[in-house]
């Protein structure tokens, strides 16, 4: 027996993908992902229509789509981000019905519990044998973690993996077993590697952002909770790679050992791995190739699945373990509510990916951001789009000073008490607006393209059109 | 002062603008920004604003902002507007 099969459009047949089915993809391939293309285009080819699609996240690469939402092949997109191509088309009306837009932890719990079923699950693997094994650990197009794969996979009616390398049976080290898979199809390429790695993966040398950084990491110190099994997440973004960097110095002067890392991964992690400052990685997402290395070889980097990172649906999930999260900000209000959804002119450019589960389970949440960026001031009255909760904001941190929230007095004083530069949210933006100005209000549009459901499925907020 | 000849000043940095001054036979200014609606209004106002101070009264003076703030706005106009009048001193 084999389940290999011969093309693409053969897999979907089998399949039995119909009109107004809904289909899943992942993100791991990023902004090098050819998948998601290949797949629609040959689902336009054979005149499917009303297709919802539901993406971990959506990227530049992923430009096609507008083409397909106005050609009505696809009607509905449900995601946990969205990159700023297929995003400005989004905010301009181009779909009817709302992008209904998750979070890494709200969409595998929505999946699990039945609430969003999907038809056909589409798997990217870099490798994969003829029964269905499959992982991105290895192969010409490795990817690392496959880990917001697995729920669609446990549950989709259908399961395709799409490999451009098939192994002799059985794959060893596989990420996703075989009982969940109905068909294999090979192709040339599932990506391009240099956009698999692409993104903001550096670390800042802005000053600005390593006075950040810095601070960061005293707040962090300052909080009694960097001590022996100390846990951390952090994002991706310039400050937050650099505050990483100066953990891992201060760890490993005071030998502290930490118990977990979580988060998309960078190589900056397995440093701090390498280092002895945590037993272990939890890996949901590899952000480079030193991140994708390291989960192939070392036994204490653990490939997880987005549930376990951070489903609210589960008995647990590694965010409930969580001490510290660092996370980025487009806009902060004075209710410490986060916007990562929408830029300066009201289009979407972004979405909570992780953002609202980490920092609702962490026990101190810290948002790491500039004051002010193109003269656009961080902290405002009202978010633009309510993304995270402010309730689970512990923390606003900017080169001119740190809010915290007034429902952590606790760290409120620990903060004075080390020295670190407090402020209200309300003096961080009175001092934004001295800099910039006021900004005169931005007027968007009456109909809904895009409902921000909270983790728990919870409609927290809606986006309008652009004008 | 009078615009004489095209000049510029400013980069398309963020938090930068490019101001390119020409000579017109009546004032006009056209502003582009990343912050149009917040700030579109500002960098016009700074814009005339330095523009009389000057006593420019004639040119053509196109901003392309990236989020300057109005001492930077400000700054880049008096630059362009002095180098096109320095160049044709120089000339």
């Amino acid at each position: 027996m084999s389940k290999l099969v011969k093309s693409l459009e053969e897999a979907i047949k089998l399949c039995g993908l119909k009109d107004g089915m809904t289909i899943s993809f992942h993100h791991h391939l990023r902004n090098g992902d050819f998948v998601l293309n290949m797949v629609l285009k040959e689902i336009a080819a054979l005149g499917l229509k009303n297709m919802t699609i539901n993406a971990s996240a959506i990227f530049d690469i992923h430009e096609p789509l507008i083409d397909l939402t106005k050609q009505k092949v696809v009607t509905g997109i449900e995601t946990d981000y969205m990159g700023r191509t297929v995003g400005e088309a989004i905010s301009g009306g181009i779909l009817e019905k709302p992008v209904i837009f998750r979070t890494h932890g709200g969409r595998p719990g929505a999946i699990d519990t039945g609430r969003t079923p999907i038809d056909v699950a589409f798997v990217a693997a870099s490798q994969a044998d003829d029964m269905g094994n499959c992982t991105g650990k290895f192969g010409k197009s490795a990817c690392g973690s496959l880990g917001y794969a697995m729920s669609e996979a446990a549950h989709a009616k259908k399961v395709v993996v799409i490999t451009d390398e098939l192994v002799p049976y059985p794959l060893n080290g596989f990420s996703i077993p075989e009982v969940n898979v109905d068909c294999v199809v090979q192709v040339d390429a599932i990506g391009n590697p240099a956009g698999i790695v692409s993104g903001t993966t550096k670390i800042t040398r802005d000053p600005v952002g390593l006075k950040m950084a810095d601070l960061a990491v005293q707040a962090i110190i300052a909080s009694g909770l960097l001590k022996d099994g100390f846990s951390f997440q952090t994002g991706a973004g310039g400050a937050s790679l650099a505050a990483a960097v100066f953990l891992k110095d201060i760890m490993v002067q005071k030998q502290i050992k930490g118990s977990f890392v979580m988060g998309g991964i960078t190589g900056y992690l397995v440093d701090m791995l390498e280092a002895g400052c945590f037993r272990n990685i939890m890996d949901v997402q590899c952000f480079d190739l030193k991140a994708v290395d390291s989960l192939a070889h070392d036994p204490r980097h653990l490939e997880v699945s987005a549930t376990h990172y951070a489903s609210p649906f589960t008995k647990s999930s590694i965010v409930d373990s969580l001490d510290v999260v660092i996370l980025g900000a487009t806009q902060v209000d004075t209710n410490f509510n986060v916007n990562v959804h929408t830029n300066s002119q009201g289009i979407i450019m972004g979405g909570s990916g992780g953002h609202s589960d980490a920092a609702a389970g962490a026990k101190m949440s810290m948002i790491i951001a500039p004051l002010s960026r193109a003269r656009m001031s961080l902290v405002v009255d009202r978010v633009q789009t309510i993304s995270t909760p402010g309730k689970t904001i512990d923390v606003v941190l900017t080169q001119r000073g740190i809010a915290v929230n007034p429902r952590r007095e606790d760290l409120c004083e620990k903060f004075k008490t080390a020295g670190l530069p407090i402020v209200t949210i309300e003096e961080l933006k009175a001092r934004a607006e001295a800099i910039n100005g006021i900004a005169q209000p931005l007027k968007t549009g009456t109909k809904t393209v895009a409902e921000v459901e909270y983790r728990t499925g919870e409609i927290i907020d809606t986006i309008k059109n652009i004008l | 002062m009078v615009i004489k000849q095209k000049a510029m000043a400013g980069t398309m940095e963020s938090s930068d603008c490019l101001v390119y001054v020409e000579p017109a036979a009546d004032l006009q200014v056209e502003v582009s920004s990343v912050v149009m609606v917040q700030f579109g209004a500002a960098i016009k106002k700074a814009t005339l604003d330095t523009l009389a101070e000057l006593g420019i009264k004639q040119g053509f003076i196109k901003i392309q902002d990236r989020g300057a703030l109005d001492c930077v706005v400000k700054a880049r106009v008096e630059t362009a507007v002095r180098r096109s009048e320095k160049e044709v001193q120089n000339a």
